[in-house]
């Protein structure tokens, strides 16, 4: 759950905004409709920064501070732009007592980054995911949507060598 | 109609190792032996056995195969849907006897399991509905509707004796009785699905909703006609797509055959369900904070009372019941309630799935009745543990539970005995650890998930939570003493007495259920500053045995710090000083000539 202001500008396009609009429209009525539309609103920017908040907040007729505060109590609404490759480890209790812990060090090593940040070129962003449900491959992490099961730290070098 | 049906696993586990590939495949390869007339492909829900995934069953025949490759599948296909001969090689081993094909049900993995909630799951095509219809699905809704009153319905389930699957085993037949009766006058009432699966390690919600969604839409709706409700909410996680889509279509497929809608059976009786998805909050998973979060809001919990069969969703009468829960009524509303009752032990009726992981062989999912004992589901079902290894402790009911140590390996597992050694039935979620785990170092894991997941509504939880998890921080470094373990049990006690909801309250159980059983683990870490296991990286120092080690030169080669040294064919030392015991020399000795104290 991080509430960091991103420092990445903010490039929405035209129509993103529409898209969004159409959305807001849809939902506008509905009870407890909020949850739903910021979900949306996410898949269509990727991330929901302050101006996309903003724009929700209006459309919604609900005050910006609580649609902040919804942003920042769900750890899947992100703040930040993610990286082209999103890294998800998976800390469930499954893999962790199969050495998920080692992977996810090995991997803010390998990337130089810490969980939760996403590398200066944008290519990936590094995050540790609850229970994916895959227990009997674990270790697990994804790639996107990719899933790598009972992986051994040692094959992580040429894991990424695949995304570069 | 066709002659053979391929039955391919495209449940959770098995997607991720490549069954939709396999299907793929399959498709590819009937069509070039001109068979898709005669053989249909049809991906299922989830069979159990994660851990030997992907899984593809041949019907008529039966035949079981396991961890099936795509290379594999032209041989199947040639061999054993055009010529008859069924691939050995590749079938579960298990299945395997002396050159003889034996069922799959009188195999160890699922010998002693009983499916009611899973019935459906691996059978179906969870995306057709007919498939469903044809396993009397929809009748139950159908018998309730025409034949049964309110009461009746109610009634059966108190006598079924079904408590919720959910965690706290709260009798689901009286939680639909006071939603009936505490306000009479309610001008809406909701039923809610609770599929925010959130337990680490717990994932048989996940398969049911997977593998048979219409179950859950078709008890929802006799949940509707008991209470009175006519909008149902199913609140999923968000980390669920295949749960979801299933869902959608689910929904879709009964809303055009009139099972959801106005005037379902032409009774009268109106019920609509729509979906609601959480956005990763493991509070949520926690009954009003689950609400608030469907009224679009941070999900936060509310204080009870008032009960949501009181002021529950929209300040409503609610009932909110979990997807195990859920797929259990349809059967005890057709087979009776005698039958349902007639399972079980004398407190806790019917069966329970559990979600088998960590140091296990067979990794996945199944279903017992209430009663087995832990090592008929761990050595039987479970296949014991890998390598050899010597079972320390199940931890069962997740961040919320405890660990069950060997000395209760023969307690039939049922609420009321859970509870009594200090640990819980929480999801289901069944997790082994071997002599390598440490139990200080498990209590930590736990301890920082809800350390992340607290809301912070509440300060008990906020703050202690914290607390805790720097206590045991500390001793994991060998740093504690003796008087932080009592310290810390205060505070466990501190923080279960005084913490708004679920979350809060059942936070330091892994941590007291621990300190009962493993307390020498602790004393070990604080007194002798060792770390039993060799978990704690503080506490462990890695060290060469000069008798085993034949100096093959592979530990100081593989060593990232360069700490190791030594001559070709001589002992090797490790220098302390350098070792950053990343563990990396162990994997690669042949000789186990390393180890860690």
């Amino acid at each position: 759950m991080s509430s960091k202001k991103t420092t990445v500008p903010f490039a929405g396009t035209k129509e993103q905004e529409e898209a969004l609009m159409k959305v807001i429209a849809e939902n506008k009525d509905e009870q407890g409709a909020l949850m739903p539309v910021m979900q949306k609103a996410q898949d269509i920017y990727g991330y929901l920064p302050i101006e996309v908040q903003t724009m929700i907040a209006d459309g919604m007729g609900i005050p910006l501070e609580k649609v902040y505060g919804v942003a920042t109590f769900y750890s899947q609404f992100s703040l930040n732009p993610k990286g082209k490759y999103q890294i998800s480890v998976c800390l469930g209790t499954a893999c962790y007592v199969k050495g998920s812990g080692d992977i996810y060090n090995k991997l803010e090593e390998l990337l130089g980054i810490k969980g939760g940040e996403c590398t200066a070129d944008g290519k990936f962003s590094l995050d540790a995911c609850r229970c994916v449900g895959a227990c009997g491959l674990a270790p697990v992490f994804l790639v996107n949507d990719e899933v790598y099961g009972r992986i051994g730290t040692d094959e992580l070098p040429g894991i990424l060598a695949k995304y570069n | 109609m066709y002659r053979s049906h391929v039955l391919v696993c495209g449940g959770t586990g098995c997607t991720s190792s490549g069954s939709q590939q396999i299907i793929d495949t399959f498709e590819a390869e009937i069509k070039k032996n001109g068979l898709e007339e005669e053989v249909s492909v049809v991906r299922t829900g989830c069979h159990g056995l994660c851990a030997l995934g992907p899984i593809v069953l041949v019907y008529p025949e039966g035949s079981f195969y396991s961890m099936v490759k795509k290379e594999d599948v032209a041989e199947i296909v040639s061999e054993h849907l055009l010529k008859g001969r069924v691939v050995t090689r590749l079938l579960y081993q298990e299945t395997v006897k002396e050159d003889e094909v034996i069922p799959l049900a009188e195999t160890g993995f699922y010998k002693k399991q009983k499916r009611v909630a899973l019935r459906n799951c691996g059978v179906i095509n969870p995306e057709v509905i007919d498939e469903y219809i044809a396993v009397d699905g929809y009748q139950a809704l159908g018998k309730v509707l025409t034949e049964m009153t309110p009461d009746d319905v109610i009634q059966t389930l108190l006598d079924a004796g079904l408590r919720g699957r959910g965690g706290a085993g709260f009798p689901t037949g009286m939680k639909w009785k006071l939603a009936k009766n505490l306000v009479p006058d309610a001008d809406q009432k909701y039923v809610c699905c609770n599929a925010d699966e959130g337990d680490p390690g717990a994932f048989m919600d996940r398969s049911v909703l997977e593998g048979d969604p219409h179950v859950v839409l078709e008890a929802m709706a006799i949940a509707g006609y008991a209470i009175g409700a006519n909008q149902g909410y199913i609140y999923v996680r968000a980390e669920y797509p295949i749960a979801i889509e299933r869902l959608r279509i689910a929904i879709g497929q009964a809303r055009e055959y009139g099972l959801l809608g106005k005037n379902i059976f032409g009774t009268g009786f109106d019920f609509d369900i729509d979906l609601r998805l959480g956005a990763g909050a493991f509070v949520c998973g926690e009954e009003t904070a689950l609400m608030t979060s469907i009224e679009g809001k941070r999900g936060e919990p509310r204080p009870r009372p008032p009960f949501p069969a009181e002021k529950g969703l929209f300040k409503k009468p609610t009932v909110l019941n979990n997807v195990e829960t859920y797929a259990n009524i349809p059967q005890i509303i057709l087979n009776g309630a005698e039958w349902f009752n007639s399972i079980g032990t004398e407190k806790s009726k019917g069966t329970k799935v559990f979600a088998l992981g960590g140091k296990i062989n067979n990794t996945g999912l199944v279903e017992v009745p209430m009663g087995t004992t832990l090592r008929e589901v761990i050595e039987d079902i479970g296949g014991g543990i890998p390598n050899g290894k010597k079972f320390k402790a199940a931890q069962t009911g997740g961040p919320s539970g405890g660990c069950i140590p060997i000395e209760h390996f023969d307690i039939p597992i049922d609420y009321d005995n859970l509870l009594g050694i200090g640990s819980m039935m929480g999801s289901g979620g069944l997790i082994v650890m071997d002599e390598d785990n440490c139990m200080v170092d498990i209590a930590k894991f736990f301890l920082e998930f809800t350390v992340d997941e607290s809301c912070g509504k509440c300060t008990p939880c906020r703050i202690g939570t914290k607390r805790l998890y720097e206590i045991l921080d500390k001793i994991t470094k060998g740093q504690g003493t003796l008087e932080d373990i009592d310290k810390m049990e205060e505070l466990c006690y501190y923080i279960k007495a005084n913490s708004l909801c679920g979350l809060g309250q059942t936070a330091p159980n892994p941590v007291l259920s621990t300190l009962r059983y493993f307390r020498d683990e602790y004393i070990a870490h604080v007194v002798d500053k060792k770390c039993p296991a060799g978990v704690c990286k503080g506490l462990v120092s890695f060290e060469i045995d000069p008798e085993k080690c034949k100096g093959c030169t592979m530990c100081a080669r593989i060593c990232p710090a360069g700490a190791i040294s030594g001559n070709l064919k001589e002992a090797h030392v490790i220098n302390k000083e350098k070792c950053l015991k990343c563990g990396a020399c162990i994997e690669k000795c042949k000789f186990n000539a390393i180890v860690k104290k």
